[in-house]
């Protein structure tokens, strides 16, 4: 992405090419240089969690413990799940609004340059905050990445520093958000109403609806730890008269919508890949975008369906379970939807048709355990168990994260105006599609058998599908070497892209009206839309 | 069903030899039955287990399982069919105009919503069955520390007060480059020094709370997890099929910091009558404070409370 355009249309506020150096990036405002270092960054921040994983898995590969004490596994799937989440998969979903939203809008930038500079450049300091906490007296927050009072109270030096931390990643998030909001709700081009808008923004402007609703409470929640640990206030503390299930309450009621922020805009991405693979309209555009905004609607309540077994109503209990297996119904709606729009289609097979193709398969499968997990007797029995770790690294890894994937191999031409290796890249998506499987499927199994997850060590009888599991994790790892590898190589050169790219792109994506490499700012004057 | 009334009636078996024994017998009672571990699971699923709950518990999870099997098969056919049929390289000719359909959008949308309806219903009725705990035959309160159990046993069994934590040889292999193969360890984490003991056929119930942290008890084959929570006391209830007894096995369920892994949940069934033995066992033990100090590794020192108990 060291590429760069010049843009041919003379402009009297913006520089037409961008600052030298180290300046182009420290002082940031275009939406592409921004899209770019929020990629980037999720990349590192990829393979950082992704290193966590290893140890995670490379510990788990048999029975008694061969490499780390108990507290820095605890450490590692703690900060694990922290860097994936809010390293990784966020700021991926951010990069690519950054670069895309404004081009599919019609706009030359995003509607807050400035504000979008400082969202990114909290992120390094957050990151580097957190990551140091592996270094500091008592190591590294341990008690899972929920924060449950009262073990998240035993955290040592850490854990002032890792709320700070979340206090920048949110105020990050919601900049991120209001920049998104703002953006296409003020700048689309003439005649590009709401409903000709496509689905990946629409996916993002309800995204960003949730991001502004739900980081604040997490910062209110995080805070309250922050006053009970060192100003003796009793939120969380059953001695003082708190309450630490309340803790759980505030947490879901973030960490709910927190989970479809991080899926929302996948399913936009797979709403524009699929129909253009297929060389056929999205089937049902408008069902799509009501079955976005009733999951986001869904997403407020249903958090209770994560404390089941902490002891609820038995009226609470079944509203849960009602409203959790109620957010099947849109989904169905948007995994037929997109099946009805291969049916009947032309249909090939390039890498990011191919990482849609993963995720419409594996996603569905962590549907299907993510209704079953809904059912509060058998949810009882599931609970804390490897197969909950296995329905929502489903959802998660060949979901969002392949997700993100098609959507670089389906934009990075039109990033870089280079094609990358489609031979390397259907490599990456076989060993990714079938170690993801060896990694994650023999984990429904330990669950269901009984592991308990977040354990360092195990029982014996559960060796045999750990070993499976480890094997796919290291091939799975190995394997996003290669993704690293052919997006640098694409951003250095290549075969030159036409501004179509894929033969099946529909004329009525505005990104595919641009040269490859898009020009620095996307749209001078704004495109006119019939 | 509270069988274990009248307590100074039954004759109390005495301890065979004097001093220590009794905490010899339960010891060897307890390492005896655990080498004998039973779990019902078949090391890929969820187990039937061994109490009314589970066996519900699991008939609606193969309902709902084989629900979206038929589910999958459907939709991943229609993907699989897509895949093969309509593709460029065979000169397939997109349907541009396929693009809307309310009719078949409203079936799918009403199809799924009955599915769902139909695995509500038996579940609902579940979470009632669950949620009834009246008429139990034994209540022990379970206090969760870190990194250990504490059965304290009412009713009937009032005064019997004891901590279950990880065996040694398994607290002995599980350390760092111990050397020991977790492989030769008998029920390698899954044992403890003293496990809870029930009777079968009689509804127990558990009142959790916790001195610490979160923690949660669960035995996978009982049907029976629940968290425990400092300041609250949460309840739980299973009833073993007569005809079971004999040791079950889970862990700690709730992440609880460094050793969470290594608070194993032990449970021995006995009959009843030999549940009324094993009490009076406890109890005789409880009504010697001489040999308190002399008791085997198997009892662990028990807390001050204990002794208030057994006196009055």
């Amino acid at each position: 992405m060291a590429n760069v355009h010049s843009a041919d249309t003379a402009h009297d506020d913006h520089h037409d090419e961008p600052a030298k150096g180290i300046k182009r990036w420290l002082f940031a405002t275009n939406h592409k240089d921004i899209g770019t270092m929020y990629l980037v960054f999720s990349l590192i921040m990829f393979f950082i969690g992704g290193a966590m994983a290893m140890v995670i898995r490379a510990e788990l590969f048999k029975p008694g413990l061969q490499l780390v004490q108990p507290e820095f596994f605890n450490q590692m799937t703690t900060n694990h799940a922290l860097i994936m989440i809010f390293g990784a998969v966020m700021p991926a979903f951010v990069g690519l609004a950054n670069w895309m939203i404004p081009i599919q809008i019609g706009a030359p930038d995003m509607a807050l340059p400035r504000m979008n500079n400082f969202s990114f450049w909290i992120l390094p300091f957050a990151f580097a905050l957190l990551l140091s906490t592996l270094f500091v007296p008592g190591g590294a927050a341990a008690g899972g990445w929920t924060l449950y009072p009262p073990l998240s109270l035993q955290t040592g030096d850490a854990f002032p520093m890792i709320i700070f931390a979340i206090h920048m990643l949110g105020a990050s998030s919601i900049m991120g958000a209001i920049n998104v909001i703002v953006t296409i709700m003020n700048m689309r081009a003439p005649g590009m109403n709401l409903l000709k808008m496509p689905m990946f923004c629409w996916s993002w402007l309800i995204t960003a609806y949730l991001l502004i609703a739900v980081m604040p409470v997490l910062a209110g929640a995080v805070t309250m730890l922050l006053t009970d640990h060192y100003f003796k206030t009793s939120f969380f503390n059953a001695a003082g008269g708190g309450d630490p299930v309340m803790f759980e309450h505030i947490f879901w009621f973030f960490g709910h919508p927190e989970v479809y922020i991080m899926i929302l805009p996948a399913f936009g991405i797979i709403s524009e890949i699929l129909p253009t693979f297929s060389r056929k309209p999205l089937f049902g555009a408008t069902s799509m975008i009501y079955a976005i905004a009733s999951i986001a609607f869904l997403s407020f309540i249903v958090w209770g369906h994560h404390m089941f077994v902490d002891g609820m109503p038995l009226a609470a209990q079944l509203f849960y379970m009602m409203s959790t297996m109620l957010i099947a119904v849109p989904t169905g709606v948007k995994v037929f939807n997109w099946t009805a729009t291969m049916w009947k289609g032309s249909l090939s097979f390039e890498p990011p048709m191919l990482f849609a193709l993963s995720f419409l398969f594996l996603f569905t499968i962590g549907g299907f355990s993510g209704v079953m997990l809904a059912i509060v007797p058998v949810d009882f029995q599931y609970n804390q168990t490897y197969f909950v770790v296995a329905h929502f690294h489903y959802v998660l890894v060949p979901g969002a994260v392949f997700a993100i994937m098609a959507a670089v191999y389906y934009w990075l031409p039109k990033w870089t105006g280079h094609m990358y290796s489609m031979s390397l890249a259907k490599w990456h998506f076989w060993l990714s599609t079938i170690f993801v499987n060896v990694l994650f499927f023999p984990q429904h199994f330990l669950g269901l058998a009984g592991m308990p997850r977040r354990i360092p060590d195990y029982a014996v009888q559960f060796t045999d599908w750990n070993m499976v599991s480890s094997i796919g994790g290291f091939g799975f790892g190995l394997s996003q070497i290669l993704f690293a590898i052919i997006v640098v190589q694409c951003a250095r050169g290549g075969a030159k892209a036409s501004s179509l790219v894929w033969d099946g792109a529909r004329p009525v994506g505005l990104e595919w009206t641009l040269p490859s490499p898009a020009p620095y700012h996307s749209f001078t004057t704004a495109p006119n839309i019939e | 069903m509270r069988f274990i009334r009248g307590e100074g009636g039954h004759s109390i078996p005495r301890p065979r030899r004097v001093g220590s024994a009794a905490a010899l017998a339960i010891a060897a009672l307890g390492y005896a039955a655990a080498s004998g571990a039973k779990n019902t699971s078949n090391g890929y699923n969820l187990p039937p287990g061994v109490t009314d709950l589970s066996r519900d518990m699991y008939a609606l999870h193969m309902e709902v399982f084989w629900i979206c099997v038929g589910i999958a098969v459907v939709v991943f056919g229609a993907m699989i069919y897509s895949l093969l049929k309509f593709r460029k390289s065979q000169g397939a000719v997109p349907d541009t105009t396929m693009i809307h359909s309310t009719k078949v959008e409203v079936i799918w949308t009403i199809i799924p919503v009955v599915i769902l309806v139909v695995m509500a219903i038996p579940a609902a009725e579940l979470i009632l069955k669950m949620e009834d705990s009246r008429n139990s035959g034994l209540s022990i309160r379970v206090t969760g520390y870190q990194w250990k159990w504490e059965y304290q046993y009412m009713d009937a069994a009032e005064g019997i007060d004891f901590f279950s934590t990880l065996a040694r040889p398994s607290n002995f292999a599980r350390q760092l480059h111990s050397g020991v193969d977790p492989n030769k360890v008998d029920n390698y984490l899954l044992e403890v020094d003293k496990p809870m003991v029930i009777p079968s056929g009689t509804k127990v119930r558990l009142l959790l709370t916790s001195q610490d942290v979160i923690h949660a008890w669960w035995v996978p084959d009982f049907g029976a997890k629940r968290s425990v929570i400092p300041g609250y006391v949460n309840e739980l209830w299973f009833k073993v099929d007569a005809g079971k007894e004999g040791t079950y096995q889970g862990q700690c369920a709730a992440l609880c910091g460094r050793d969470h892994g290594f608070m194993p949940v032990v449970v021995t069934v006995l009959t009843p009558d030999d549940f009324q033995k094993w009490v009076a066992e406890q109890k005789a033990a409880l009504k010697q404070p001489a040999a308190a100090g002399q008791e085997s590794p198997a009892a662990p020192a028990q807390p001050p409370r204990t002794a208030q108990v057994a006196l009055q």
